[in-house]
């Protein structure tokens, strides 16, 4: 419609640039439709729900004026290429080669549809079923669907795929795994009357005499993270060993699979589901999201794997193609019977991930690794050295490490700021033991200069 | 039509009496209905399944489905073909598409199954 | 094990050659030390990851050749029913990139946080005054999510109560798939109540169903069938008459914005699809963001942390005890979220009443000229989207929907959503959206009125197609028979 009487006044319409349609198409389509103003489509809404005024929201920006209004808003922030950052803890600075999101971002990937068109979306399933074949390659797991929403989630929803599988109520949780991992783990299974017992960790690891004292039939599993939320490595394969040996499954969640380029992969120890965030493959922090929950496991748990799965076929030519496949597990055939509710994912996050891993390669992933572990091996052992600085654990750690500080962590990273430098995350908000420690990550992106310089700041402060 | 000497049940499986034995699988409309199957998830021998309660899961591409047993007893015989050969199912729904073989608990339950004719009649009742 | 062919579109890991790479990084700045010097050997790969290796051309035109087999919002019209695929506003991938967002850690503390935490309020408000809530959490990733967490919040709200004898949800049989999911992951039992003659939720029916176990029912309005549930005051009045709580689908949330409010109908809770109505690209498949709506007697369950104030400023509030926890990590899809508020932002309130008018209008003249072609299940007006029925092909000709749907792809469009709602036999239901222009739709039109004539005189070019995609009908039943979910190269 063009005008609305309003009392006396009339509001003629505004033609909005995401909106085409003109003052003269309008009238032609309701000439078409049959009525005589864009009122009479409304006719069905009851009086009493309608809108007797305007929204009350802020003018209209032009695209100048946005793009203002937003950088206003963004240069407040003290981001990671503003600040040196060491904070770590689920989300991590890696380098991001530019080609990953020039690929990503093409329109063709940004604004397409879930592929349920299969022959119309070649591009993306193919993609996916690379995405997937490579997660398999990295965590020696048979099958990986194609996403999840982060890693926390996925983690909760590998809980509930086990208690399925082994129809048994409970499950362990290291307190080594994430602290948001385990919260959002609860919320998921409380409603399904699963019982989820902490274990405690010892010296910065799962205590294996806990995990085995907690064990009984009622477990379906044990979910440990492997680097821990501390940057430990855990004693993985004598974990699984235990878990079977008890009937339960071993659940493995892994917030930096960069780790797995020179990690030993889950599969190879004996995990029998994999979950995981795909942040550090080639996504950005983004202030916690859109991050990409990743989720592998055995052949034989393929039908009760939630989420989204990209099979090869053929057409009717003969040629390969790639379709959405194992679809009655989901939400959309199976209903209240599917396994899990997930129906956006987070595919283009698994697109962008895939691109990284193919641009790294077996040798890029490897090297890329060895940076992580060796510059945070620099750092670990010089921070340990600095008086009233203590390393807090003596397992081997990948690129995380905790450390005991001479003052209480939050007044550390405040003077740490006033030298532009984002110190570690303080984990007293998580574990009151550790109140007087830090955890402190060095990825690749951190020279030694910046390493060199947080020791020099770090020695000056009494 | 639908084979004479077989019972049927509300759900569209079919029991077959042999000796003291009772054979069950699904009926032809029900896997038209269902379209190409793919997958059968059938029970372990041993199992105990109970009248009208399900005892596995049938899946199409485009479907899922419980499979309910129209009888008590356990399971004493498994159809292990539909594992790599769920197609079957649809070929042959009422011979080499067996699912499960059954050892009941009390024949007379088969009284509360129906006929051909009143199959035919209640599947010809809710149309195509 | 399917075996590639030589017309098939080679895989990336089929390009791989031993030696090449595709990254650079800088030298090694610290001691080289040993691995094992560093890690156990025993928690060593042995052998690295098979990733492929290949060098950053090979990268580009892989992927590049990718994105040309993939059918797009910015290539073509897709109308798919219950997606609103709208136009992704290219300025909002720009702001999105900022380095004040791109590049912040979720741990940033709030004090050096602010412009984001600032960005979450203001959204939160934005979103509050459109949809009639009182506040609104943005932890969910998705839609279903939102389900989720909606569900989780009504079930501890009664727990809170000691009305733990409320153990169902009631959903219409038009219900998409994820809100029966949804309830079961809640542990909720699903009663699912039909639909009338006119579309709506059977009124009667639905008085049958409620009492005092019945915690919440879950309603999307405009329904999937693009209906607006005209009942929607004597609803409100059951539901809440027997104390359920009243949960809303946000997904159609396009047809009504700045017409009816949710929180004006009764709703207790919605989840809003961000990237539907508020147009964050769809990625192929996500990410999406599902951000849930409340009303205040919910507030004290949301998930954490909560954005309050502080002074002139932010601060994350994780003390709230009734909280149900959390469905994420961190704090929701925030690139997402930037892009939301920016479009709030740029469309204002009489872009938000537009939005609705045009969309409803714009579906609305494409059923118009489209229903005398096709069988319609309901005799009304619709709003932004519209369901027929293939059956007539189906019957006269041996053609069915899907067949339509494939032939569609040949004239250069994407199809529209075909066998949802499950109400309706052989369903295409349709969503334009108020971004496309009347040619398009004219474009469509035609083409989906040529197709019905093909079914008629020429069924089996309709039967057989696509026919000019780079690939033809897949084999779907060999894909679930026969799983093939990873490349592994030949033996």
């Amino acid at each position: 419609m063009t005008a609305r009487r309003k009392g006396v006044e009339v509001e003629r319409r505004v033609q909005h640039k995401y909106i085409p349609a003109t003052d003269a198409e309008r009238e032609e389509m309701l000439r078409a439709i049959g009525v005589g103003s864009v009122e009479a489509l409304f006719a069905d809404i009851p009086e009493a729900v309608r809108l007797d005024r305007p929204l009350a929201l802020p003018p209209a920006l032009s695209d100048p004026e946005l793009i203002a209004q937003l950088r206003a808003l963004a240069q407040v922030n003290l981001d990671c290429d503003r600040a040196t950052s060491f904070l770590g803890a689920g989300a991590y600075d890696h380098y991001v080669p530019s080609v990953v999101w020039h690929l990503a971002g093409r329109g063709e990937f940004l604004t397409a549809y879930t592929p349920y068109q299969a022959e119309l979306m070649q591009g993306e399933l193919q993609a996916g079923y690379e995405y997937q074949s490579m997660l398999c390659e990295l965590t020696g797991m048979d099958v990986a669907n194609a996403s999840m929403y982060d890693g926390a989630s996925a983690t909760a929803e590998a809980a509930v795929m086990a208690k399925d599988l082994t129809k048994r109520p409970e499950v362990l949780v290291s307190t080594a795994v994430h602290p948001e991992y385990r919260q959002v783990t609860r919320t998921y299974v409380a409603p399904l009357g699963v019982q989820v017992t902490d274990v405690p960790y010892r010296n910065g690891v799962t205590d294996l005499n806990a995990v085995e004292a907690a064990l009984s039939e009622r477990t379906a599993a044990i979910i440990i993270q492997h680097p821990n939320f501390f940057g430990s490595l855990e004693d993985a394969r004598a974990l699984a060993d235990l878990a079977h040996r008890a009937g339960a499954l071993l659940i493995c969640a892994i917030a930096e699979p960069l780790s797995l380029g020179i990690l030993k992969p889950p599969g190879a120890w004996g995990a029998d589901i994999v979950a995981g965030e795909g942040q550090p493959l080639g996504n950005n922090l983004n202030f916690g999201g859109p991050y990409l929950g990743m989720l592998a496991t055995r052949m034989e748990f393929v039908r009760r794997i939630p989420g989204r799965l990209v099979g090869a076929t053929v057409d009717t030519e003969g040629r390969r193609g790639f379709v959405l496949t194992l679809q009655t597990r989901e939400q959309h055939i199976r209903r209240e019977k599917a396994s899990s509710n997930i129906c956006t994912n987070e595919a283009l996050l698994a697109l962008a991930a895939a691109i990284y891993m193919a641009t790294l390669g077996k040798q890029g992933l490897q090297r890329v690794a060895e940076l992580n572990l060796r510059k945070a091996a620099y750092a670990k052992d010089a921070i340990g050295s600095i008086r009233g600085f203590e390393i807090a654990f003596d397992a081997p750690t990948f690129h995380e490490f905790v450390v005991r500080t001479p003052l209480e962590p939050d007044e550390l990273n405040r003077r740490l700021l006033q030298h532009n430098i984002l110190g570690g995350a303080s984990l007293g908000r998580w574990y009151p033991e550790l109140r007087d420690a830090w955890l402190l990550c060095v990825t690749e992106q951190r020279t030694r200069e910046e390493i060199d310089r947080l020791v020099e700041v770090l020695e000056g402060i009494r | 039509m639908y084979p004479k000497e077989l019972r049927y049940s509300t759900e569209h499986e079919w029991a077959k009496v042999e000796g003291k034995q009772v054979r069950v699988g699904i009926t032809k409309f029900a896997a038209e209905k269902l379209t190409d199957v793919v997958f059968v998830d059938l029970p372990q021998k041993g199992v105990k399944v109970g009248y009208m309660q399900p005892f596995g899961v049938i899946e199409s591409v485009k479907a899922v489905s419980d499979l309910y047993s129209p009888i008590s007893g356990t399971v004493v015989d498994v159809n292990t073909k539909l594992v790599d050969a769920p197609e079957v199912v649809n070929t042959d729904p009422y011979g080499e598409g067996w699912m499960i073989l059954v050892q009941p608990e009390d024949s007379k339950e088969l009284d509360k199954l129906m006929t051909a004719d009143q199959y035919a009649t209640m599947v010809g009742e809710s149309g195509s | 094990m399917t075996v590639p062919g030589q017309r098939d579109f080679p895989v990336i890991f089929e390009f791989s050659t031993p030696g090449r790479v595709g990254s650079s990084f800088p030298a090694p700045d610290v001691p080289e030390l040993a691995l094992d010097a560093l890690v156990p050997v025993e928690h060593l790969r042995e052998e690295p990851a098979a990733l492929p290796e290949v060098s950053e051309l090979d990268v580009v035109r892989h992927y590049t050749r990718l994105s040309h087999r993939n059918f797009s919002i910015d290539e073509g019209f897709y109308p798919l029913g219950s997606c609103t695929m709208k136009y992704n506003p290219k300025i909002h991938e720009d702001v999105a990139r900022l380095p004040g967002f791109s590049r912040l850690h979720p741990y940033t503390p709030p004090e050096q946080a602010q412009g984001a935490l600032q960005l979450l309020w203001d959204l939160e408000r934005l979103l509050a005054e459109i949809s009639g809530m009182d506040r609104v959490t943005f932890q969910p990733a998705a839609g279903a999510h939102g389900e989720l967490t909606g569900l989780l919040m009504i079930r501890a709200y009664f727990e809170s109560r000691g009305e733990r004898q409320r153990t169902k949800v009631v959903v219409p049989d038009s219900a998409h798939g994820t809100n029966p999911a949804t309830a079961a992951m809640a542990g909720y039992q699903v009663i699912t109540v039909k639909s009338d003659a006119r579309g709506n939720m059977d009124v009667d029916a639905l008085r049958a169903a409620m009492d005092d176990t019945v915690a919440a029912i879950m309603l999307t309005n405009p329904n999937t069938l693009g209906l607006f549930e005209e009942r929607i005051t004597e609803v409100e009045e059951i539901v809440h008459g027997s104390g359920a709580q009243m949960y809303m689908d946000g997904a159609n949330f396009n047809a009504i914005l700045g017409v009816t409010r949710p929180g004006d109908q009764g709703f207790d809770v919605m989840h809003f699809n961000l990237h539907k109505t508020f147009t964050t690209p769809h990625g192929g498949g996500g990410p999406g963001a599902g951000a849930v709506g409340v009303k205040s007697h919910l507030v004290p369950f949301l998930p954490v942390p909560v954005v309050e104030r502080d002074g002139d400023g932010f601060r994350l509030d994780t003390d709230r005890p009734k909280s149900i926890g959390k469905i994420r990590a961190f704090y929701g899809n925030f690139g997402n979220l930037v892009r939301a508020y920016a479009y709030l932002r740029s469309m204002g309130s009489e872009g938000m009443r537009q939005i609705a008018e045009t969309a409803v209008l714009n579906a609305n003249y494409m059923l118009a000229r489209l229903r005398s072609a096709f069988d319609r299940p309901y005799d009304r007006l619709c709003k932004h989207e519209f369901v027929l029925s293939g059956m007539r092909q189906k019957r006269q000709y041996g053609v069915t929907t899907k067949d339509i749907a494939k032939r569609i792809l040949d004239y250069g469009f994407h199809a529209p959503t075909i066998y949802f709602p499950l109400i309706v036999d052989e369903a295409i239901m349709i969503e334009p959206t108020e971004t496309e222009s009347k040619r398009t739709m004219d474009e469509f039109i035609e083409a989906l009125l040529t197709i019905t004539r093909e079914a008629k005189e020429n069924p089996d070019l309709v039967r057989t197609a696509p026919h000019t995609t780079p690939v033809k009908r897949l084999d779907e039943v060999r894909a679930a028979r026969q799983p093939d979910l990873r490349w592994r190269p030949k033996a």
